[in-house]
């Protein structure tokens, strides 16, 4: 052992005298290698993006609502065009707008309209104005278990369940007992809260200035929401239409408590009496080109407002 | 009174000693029923889907139906970047503390940073990986990206396993080499490193399968929710795009697609959980293997 | 020409220590990294409108309200801390008894297969944990405790004490295999039953190392994301009882990261309690490995 060390030390000093001069001209060497990777790194992504290659890439961001909506165009559309691949993310309306400010996606889906503040930063990052495209309209339905005899709400009431300093919290307020739920206490299920459906809810039901009330079950997504509703008798939830079970039940909603109720369907969002529906909006960065055009023209033509349909919201042909 | 006799005392003893061993062994036990209840539960759950055609198709109908093969073919290319990319890192890390390091306090914040690193939350690797990846470096959301974040995250995994490997290389094999005046690192290539490759591989397999099963530190490094690639086509991936993976998936399709038949969810999970194990059963495998040859 | 080879030789070699010597010290470099780049994108906020405070000690979690952004953590920690602490419960008695078992009381054979199963335990994804909690948990706990809710804080302890089972059963087990056998058999001799043996003489000679498992199993519980995400039903409130569901300070980075627009104050509050998380484990890892480092030195003593 201590032999060994001490051969080992030997050469080690061997080694530097040989080597001091070395070391600066390897470190140099190391350092070249070392940018020339970074450099071959960025280009081969620009080229990428530029998509110049065999396949021309779609990137595809934003709401969660849509998501599944925007997965079954890209799925449809590989058959249709196959020179075309599209990358679908959700993450949230506010997702997608960011992205497409930053510029690291081609299309956001958006279940809220983007605001003024949101487009002028488009602009001044861009020098292009976010162009709008309205493909579809979702109706947010409420959801309560099967078992509940609850047929109708009003804004009024939903406010006061959802709403902070809001004052029902049992069912028994509501005049119902639901088999199954003992505790009587109203489970309410929201959404995670930088979600459009959360914000659009928000603005529909409580209004701009009030807050949502805490220690609701903030659901990471939509069918999360309608999967615990069915699942717990307690529960109230709300999503779009398209993630109805035939285990969960829709309530009928009324703008004040005694007018008339209607439910969550095509007609009802069609004549705007239902009152929490909301366009579903897909922006591009400027008047959309080439593939994108095709995409977007696509989406928008019969076979796209098809799987408008199929998918459960309401397409614009209706 | 015989002195060896029984007494009513020594009896109680050993009643009490067979219920304390009982109590024990029913903990034990019971740690080990839910993993076995789940697995076949889950697998009962998963098999009108399960098959062939469901690893190599790509979903249909709104992820509704069909299979899982881009995300499959995602946690491939995952894996082996994160692998690539750590492999090296990790083995000549370990290298440098079995056989450079003396007993110093910079040798002491290795080993502290290293256990550090295996303590990080995964969710803070995720933070990290896109503050410093996918913004700082440049490499927006991409494959390349998650990896990398993943490769940090598998690192300690490899360190550990290959500095025990290289441990267990006794030190008379090296004496032996310096002593017919080879260099330290003639003598870490020719003899340590052969001696205790199969540790390493062991480690390997080990940070493979904790890589696969990830799923925090890719979500917004480089996953995507679907992503149209052909069927069969395993380069179907660039490295600056963004993929499926197959932890990912089972998240998304458990919380954000409705309609989806209760048996794909289940069916990806086995298929992820399977994946998994398998490759912990073939590290376990070669590590029991290895111990039966070991020739010193 | 002999020369010349032995030279270039030379010049790998020198590279390759070179690089090795890099590689060795990259674990306290990525360490760095980490906090620098979790702070570095937390740090406008931190700097300029962060206040502690109500930080630490508000409960009101209004991070996208229009009116009045609130971002206080307290009931988010009570969540985090609420879940790790019926994890602990549940899994460190377990794991003491499985440690116990395994070490003291089973067939080499016998022990072979289970730290092998304790091993399968360990490698199961988290995400697939929380899929079992969101899938299976969720009915059970609904119909066994006839509770509202089957995604709660019962439901996230017992999977994250699952979890951290394996980690805490192979320390401890460690442990007390590093107790010298003629501990063993010194109290053997004395005439105790095994039971006392255990009791008084190899947990306490082990409890150092038993420590560091409970600590590590604590921080992997803090730690954990995709698992509490699903299964603790993600509301904030801080609990009145196991069947209260909670968010974790992981889940809510997890869940609202994604939405969040970059470099906004949300995003930077989600960075800050990235520091958070960080600094917490790092102290709980740093304990450990002073724990265990104690007992490196009781033996090189002894």
């Amino acid at each position: 052992m201590f032999l060994g060390n001490f051969n080992n030390q030997l050469i080690k000093k061997m080694k530097l005298k040989h080597m001091k001069q070395l070391a600066r001209n390897s470190s140099s060497i190391l350092l070249g290698l070392a940018l020339i990777g970074c450099g071959s790194n960025n280009t081969s992504q620009t080229a990428n993006q530029n998509s110049s290659s065999s396949k021309t890439m779609i990137q595809n961001a934003g709401s969660d609502t849509m998501v599944n909506l925007a997965q079954a165009w890209a799925e449809n559309y590989a058959k249709v065009n196959s020179e075309v691949s599209i990358e679908v993310s959700g993450g949230g309306s506010g997702t997608g707008i960011a992205a497409l400010i930053n510029g690291t996606t081609d299309i956001a889906n958006c279940s809220r309209a983007m605001k003024a503040a949101e487009q002028q930063k488009a602009k001044d990052a861009s020098g292009k104005d976010p162009k709008e495209y309205i493909m579809g309209y979702d109706a947010l339905a409420v959801y309560v278990h099967k078992d509940c005899p609850l047929e109708e709400l009003s804004l009024e009431q939903l406010a006061e369940i959802y709403g902070e300093n809001g004052t029902i919290t049992k069912w028994s307020e509501l005049g119902i007992t639901i088999p199954g739920c003992t505790s009587d206490e109203i489970i309410r299920v929201s959404r995670q809260s930088s979600s459009g459906t959360f914000a659009y809810f928000r603005e529909a039901v409580l209004g701009e200035e009030r807050d949502y009330k805490l220690g609701s079950r903030d659901m990471h997504g939509s069918k999360e929401v309608v999967e615990l509703v069915q699942n717990t008798p307690c529960a109230i939830g709300y999503s779009g239409m398209g993630y109805a079970t035939p285990e969960v039940k829709m309530l009928k909603i009324s703008k004040t408590l005694g007018a008339e109720a209607y439910a969550p369907n095509v007609e009802n969002t069609i004549a705007k009496t239902y009152p929490i529906a909301r366009p579903l909006f897909v922006y591009s960065l400027g008047e959309p080109e080439g593939a994108l055009k095709n995409y977007v023209d696509w989406c928008l033509g019969p076979e796209g407002q098809r799987i408008v349909n199929d998918s459960g919201y309401v397409s614009l042909t209706n | 009174m015989h002195p060896f006799q029984e007494t009513i005392h020594s009896k109680s003893r050993q009643r009490k000693e067979t219920y304390i061993k009982g109590l024990f062994c029913c903990m034990t036990i019971a740690i080990i029923i839910p993993l076995i209840l789940i697995i076949g539960y889950m697998l009962h759950e998963a098999s009108p889907v399960l098959s062939a055609d469901f690893l190599l198709k790509a979903p249909e109908r709104g992820m509704k139906a069909g299979g899982i093969w881009p995300a499959l073919l995602g946690t491939i290319y995952l894996v082996m970047m994160s692998l690539i990319v750590a492999a090296p890192i990790g083995v000549m890390a370990a290298i440098y503390l079995n056989e450079y390091a003396g007993d110093n306090w910079l040798t002491r914040t290795v080993n502290l940073a290293v256990i550090n690193l295996a303590g990080v939350p995964s969710i803070v690797h995720a933070l990290f990986g896109l503050g410093a990846f996918v913004l700082f470096a440049g490499m927006g959301k991409s494959i390349l990206a998650a990896s990398l974040t993943l490769a940090v995250m598998t690192l300690p995994v490899i360190i550990t396993s290959t500095k025990e490997s290289l441990a267990a290389v006794p030190m008379a094999f090296r004496e032996a080499c310096w002593n017919v005046g080879a260099t330290k690192w003639q003598t870490i290539r020719r003899v340590v490193i052969p001696n205790s490759i199969s540790g390493m591989l062991t480690g390997f397999i080990l940070e493979v399968s904790r890589a696969a099963g990830e799923t925090a530190p890719i979500m917004f490094t480089g996953a995507v929710f679907y992503k149209a690639v052909e069927e069969g086509n395993l380069f179907a991936y660039n490295l600056t795009d963004q993929c499926m993976a197959l932890s990912m998936h089972l998240f998304t399709i458990s919380t954000q697609v409705p309609g989806v038949p209760e048996a794909i969810p289940f069916a990806t999970a086995i298929v992820l959980l399977g994946t998994v194990l398998v490759i912990n059963a073939f590290s376990i495998a070669f590590r029991i293997y290895l111990r039966s040859r070991k020739r010193w | 020409m002999q020369y010349q080879r032995g030279r270039w030789s030379r010049v790998i070699e020198f590279l390759i220590e070179w690089l090795i010597r890099i590689s060795g010290i990259s674990a306290i470099l990525f360490v760095f990294g980490i906090f620098f780049f979790v702070f570095k994108e937390g740090a406008g906020f931190l700097v300029t409108k962060w206040k502690p405070i109500e930080f630490f000690t508000s409960v009101e979690w209004y991070p996208t309200s229009l009116s009045n952004k609130r971002y206080g953590i307290l009931a988010i920690i009570a969540g985090s801390a609420s879940v790790t602490l019926l994890a602990m419960m549940i899994a460190i008695p377990f794991s003491l008894g499985a440690a116990v078992f395994i070490s003291e009381f089973c067939a080499p054979k016998l022990k072979e297969v289970l730290k092998v199963l304790i091993e399968f335990l360990a490698a199961i994804p988290s995400v697939v944990w929380g899929f079992i909690g969101l899938m299976i948990m969720n009915p059970l706990i609904i119909k066994i405790f006839n509770a509202p809710i089957g995604l709660n804080v019962l439901n996230g302890g017992i999977i994250l004490a699952l979890m951290s089972i394996p980690i805490i059963v192979s320390i401890s087990e460690d442990a007390l295999k590093a107790v010298p056998d003629s501990y063993r058999e010194a109290a053997i001799a004395l005439g105790v039953t095994k039971w006392q043996m255990i009791y008084r003489v190899l947990i306490p000679a082990a409890k150092n190392g038993l420590l560091a498992g409970g600590l590590l199993g604590v921080g992997r519980s803090i730690g954990e994301t995709m698992a509490v995400l699903l299964a603790t039903g993600h509301a904030v409130q801080i609990p009145n009882g196991p069947l209260d569901s909670v968010r974790t300070l992981t889940a809510t980075i997890a869940a609202e990261l994604g939405e969040t627009e970059q470099g906004a104050d949300h995003w930077q509050v989600l960075f800050i309690i990235g520091i958070f998380l960080f600094s917490i484990t790092f102290v709980i890892n740093l304990i450990a490995y002073l724990v265990v480092k104690g007992i490196r030195i009781q033996a090189g003593d002894s």
